[in-house]
């Protein structure tokens, strides 16, 4: 029998930075995962070995590319093997580290599945076998989520994969269709299809990436229709049967290509949460229609001695939410009167052009009704995208048209998943367009063109030329 | 092309009104500047003017509703080539570029609901706003037409009444949680209105020195009062939700004194009646309360401290080198105090006839919002129903109010003997913060002394 001040139930990136933080607050702190160290999906099999993939993926693009410039490369010799050992090996490190960690901050680590027996005592059944109960001031929910697989998609047969069964690189297959079009199916697709798989999207709705603004998702749409074998949009598979050669897909829709055959299948449709917690209807927790539990601005649950962050109480599901949660989850229980309550969580697509945002986008503020101006400043005319012969880029901002507030900003190109640092920044200190135009910009670098957009929105900028916006004007 | 009429901003602390009656309808002709609504916002009746023209489609109001500043009240058809402003000229590619993406959102959202009611699967892409399903996609569609960037969208503000949040750097935000003050009423400073930490203190401060100060008690939880018998509930009008705000934070900060008097008037009437033809003759009505009017204002010059407000915050005492009297008018929306600006530059009889003006303006509901603001002390007369004295209550921020009852005849012992003389008895009220008893008596003896010898307004006043 342990006790404990906080019991942290989930060692991924929400679950662990608050563990470390109650730590380093001095509290006694108990941390529950299955895996031997904390990192969670994001770790092990989610954010960062996808990652490892793309930058593979993205050095045997540029090779390609280099052909372009009078730098002619062979084709590459792919080993398979290797690759997985160097996927495998930034996982081990990582997560190496994150155990580290725990050790010195002494942070009571138990490998197990916990079972909530009352609101100040759960139960850990280890994976070395045998049971700890943990007698707990607090406890904080970090159990994420896991890949949404409707039934009509599972079939039993390995050939059908989620994201963690596509991380697992079982092999390069001829043919690959991607059930899904968000920026899992196209991470994941985009990877596979430079390996060599010819690669098909079928995606439900009109567009790639619903909810992104049209106008820099169509940036990345024209390099997926180049990459992909096929792109099939407002069309969804309704049936998959296991052959001896394949995967047998029906679909229907606008763009319903008839039977097909595919070696394999990766669905990636999307997360569920993972609020079916044993024992928790052993508390006053709730979990709302779509599966998250409740939690105030606080990150309290129903129950005042539990907390939960992360994947498991809503959307977005990203790991940076997750970890600011609980940042401020661990902040009030060691007392501190604060709350979550972020102008803007980035959204980052490491696609190839990667796809970034924050804030308010331009199809938000239509749906609202708000007035807002956008300013942009197409890669074209920036000299750093030029020298990397890269010019299909798009920096924009979401402005009040009154105030020259920055309230949103929109990036897509090569490295826009760092560059959208700088809006959020923006964004979270209230920083207008004069701001952005003032600040000086380091050249040539990508970041000029946040600069530049802002200049945009005074009709002013160096290097694209617009009629000047008048004064009077509104 | 169709464009909404907002609710326009109205005046200072001015967020919302209640719909007294709406002046168009559908089909009517509008021009610029031409009344569409009649509101009642917290002391004033307003005509609304229109700010655009053309034919009106739709109202989206009426009378009896809350409107709030920035609600969509008309759609306005506005004929031709009203709009074409150049501003309109550039951005036109992206807005034909954007009326297809919004298709594509509207689309996406219908689409979103049919697969599965399994959670997380309606969304393909996690980072972006939760909401599908939360839309009506057929309201949403018509919108899409008429979407202009740089004009407001046709979709009316209050459907998203979503505050956008403070212009404030987060750790200001989080040192104004710890603070406990609600950083959206705190008011920036800097440009655009971004809020600093010194803005945050500031506004923390001045809460803190006015609870400090003293707070109204919460109301007790009222009892069931159908046990003892019917009832029936009225909404609180805008005025008397007001007064009732107004009153109660006066008489939770300020430490009331009432000090009475009489005044032996019986001289003054008797002037008064021979003159009030005169002055009816003029258009005026020559009423004791005109004549307190000018008594008062030049009080106020003999005492500078009657004429003041405090700031505790600054530890202040303000004092104002003018003279503005408030007189409180009973109407049947409540109590309505109009202002006669500089009374102490104008005679009895020019404050008699804008008296009796602006009082008829606060009965017939047309006296504008300005006409009540920037009083520095207030007359109640109630002597006109009844009564003997009674404790009126400071008009806050000004620190004294005067209160005159109804005169009567009543043998005074004067050399010797019962004589009958008409007597006026008054209430003056103070804050005790500024003024202290010895001057409340001394400024009260003057005004009554002046009422009884009119001769020394002359030498004085």
């Amino acid at each position: 029998m342990i006790s404990t001040q906080l019991v942290v139930v989930g060692g991924g990136p929400g679950g662990y930075a608050g563990a470390f933080l109650a730590a380093d607050l001095g509290l006694h702190v108990v941390l529950v995962d299955p895996e031997p160290n904390p990192g969670g999906v994001c770790v092990y099999r989610g954010c960062i070995p996808s990652k490892a993939l793309l930058h593979v993926a993205k050095v045997i693009d540029e090779s390609r590319h280099a052909k372009g410039w009078g730098i002619e490369f062979a084709e590459p010799k792919i080993d398979l093997a290797r690759l997985r050992d160097f996927k495998n090996n930034v996982v081990k490190r990582l997560t190496g580290g994150t155990g580290q960690l725990v050790k010195v901050r002494k942070i009571q680590y138990l490998q197990g599945w916990a079972e909530i027996l009352d609101p100040h005592n759960l139960k850990v059944k280890l994976v070395n076998g045998g049971e700890e109960t943990v007698q707990f001031e607090h406890a904080m929910l970090a159990t994420g989520s896991q890949p949404a697989m409707p039934p009509m998609l599972k079939i039993d047969d390995p050939r059908v994969m989620d994201s963690t069964g596509a991380l697992d690189l079982p092999d390069i297959p001829k043919s690959m269709l991607v059930v899904g079009g968000g920026y899992i199916g196209l991470e994941l697709g985009s990877v596979y299809a430079t390996l060599g798989s010819a690669v098909t999207v079928v995606e439900m709705t009109p567009g790639l990436l619903p909810g992104a603004d049209r106008d820099l998702v169509d940036v990345l749409a024209k390099r997926v229709q180049t990459q992909m074998a096929g792109v099939l949009l407002e069309t969804r598979v309704v049936k998959m049967t296991p052959a001896p050669n394949g995967i047998r897909v029906a679909f229907e829709g606008k763009n319903d290509p008839g039977e097909q055959i595919y070696d394999r299948v990766l669905v990636a449709v999307g997360r569920r949460p993972n609020s079916k917690i044993p024992g928790l209807e052993r508390t006053q927790v709730q979990v709302d229609q779509r599966g998250f539990i409740m939690v105030d601005e606080q990150r309290r649950t129903h129950e005042p001695s539990i907390f939960a962050i992360g994947d498991v109480v809503g959307e977005p599901m990203l790991a940076h939410k997750a970890s600011h949660e609980a940042r401020v989850a661990v902040e009030v229980m060691a007392g501190e009167n604060v709350a979550f309550a972020p102008h803007a969580i980035p959204a980052v697509v490491f696609t190839d052009p990667e796809l970034a945002w924050a804030g308010l986008t331009e199809a938000q503020a239509q749906k609202d009704g708000r007035d807002v101006t956008i300013a942009k400043f197409p890669w074209a005319a920036s000299g750093r995208a030029i020298t990397l012969d890269r010019t299909d880029g798009l920096t924009k901002l979401v402005l009040d048209p009154d105030t020259e507030r920055v309230l949103g900003v929109g990036l897509v190109g090569p490295g826009a998943g760092e560059l959208i640092a700088e809006g959020v920044l923006a964004i979270e200190m209230g920083a207008n367009a004069t701001d952005l135009k003032l600040s000086i910009h380091p050249h040539p670098t990508l970041t000029e063109t946040v600069m530049e957009s802002a200049e945009v929105f005074f009709g002013e900028a160096t290097h694209v030329y617009r009629p000047r916006k008048m004064k009077n004007e509104k | 092309m169709a464009t909404d009429f907002h609710l326009p901003e109205l005046g200072e602390n001015i967020a919302a009104g209640d719909v007294l009656r709406v002046l168009v309808k559908p089909g009517d002709a509008l021009t610029k500047d031409q009344p569409v609504l009649e509101l009642e916002t917290d002391k004033a009746t307003i005509e609304v003017p229109s700010s655009v023209s053309g034919q009106v489609k739709e109202v989206k109001v009426k009378a009896g509703e809350k409107v709030k500043v920035g609600q969509a009240i008309l759609t306005v058809d506005e004929a031709g080539g009203a709009s074409a402003k150049p501003s309109d000229a550039a951005p036109k590619p992206e807005v034909a570029k954007a009326a297809p993406a919004k298709a594509e959102a509207v689309a996406a959202n219908s689409a979103a609901k049919v697969p599965s009611d399994e959670p997380g699967l309606e969304q393909h892409v996690e980072g972006t706003r939760r909401d599908a399903g939360a839309d009506k996609p057929g309201t949403k569609s018509e919108k899409v037409v008429d979407i202009t960037r740089g004009a407001r969208a046709a979709a009316e503000p209050a459907a998203a009444p979503e505050m956008p949040a403070a212009p404030a750097a987060p750790s200001v935000r989080r040192l104004a949680r710890e603070l406990g003050v609600d950083i959206n009423q705190v008011a920036g400073t800097g440009n655009g209105g971004r809020i600093s930490d010194e803005d945050v203190k500031n506004h923390a401060k001045r809460l803190v020195t006015s609870a400090a100060t003293g707070h109204a008690a919460a109301a007790e939880p009222l009892p069931d009062f159908s046990r003892w018998g019917e009832i029936e509930r009225q909404p609180m009008r805008a005025v008397r939700r007001k007064t009732a705000e107004h009153l109660s934070a006066a008489w939770a900060t300020i430490p009331h004194v009432t000090q009475g008097d009489l005044a032996d008037i019986t001289n003054l009437e008797t002037v008064r009646k021979k003159f009030a033809k005169q002055a009816e003759a003029a258009g005026a009505n020559l009423t004791v309360t005109a004549i307190a009017v000018k008594v008062i204002a030049a009080a106020l010059k003999v005492f500078p401290q009657f004429n003041a407000s405090i700031d505790m915050a600054n530890g202040e005492i303000v004092l104002k080198k003018f003279v503005n009297i408030g007189v409180a008018v009973d109407t049947d929306r409540g109590l309505l105090v109009p202002v006669i600006r500089n009374a102490d530059q104008k005679n009895i009889m020019q404050i008699a006839t804008e008296l009796a003006q602006l009082s008829e303006k606060a009965r017939t509901r047309k006296i504008a919002l300005e006409e009540m603001q920037g009083g520095t002390f207030s007359i109640s007369n109630l002597g006109g129903i009844g009564g003997t004295h009674f404790t009126p209550i400071v008009n806050a921020p000004e620190v004294a109010i005067l209160g005159i009852s109804r005169a009567r005849i009543e043998p005074v012992w004067q050399d010797g003997q019962f004589v009958p003389r008409t007597l006026l008895p008054l209430s003056l009220s103070y804050d005790h913060r500024v003024i202290d008893g010895a001057d409340g008596i001394r400024f009260l003896r003057w005004v009554v002394q002046a009422l009884e010898e009119p001769f020394v307004l002359a030498l004085q006043g």
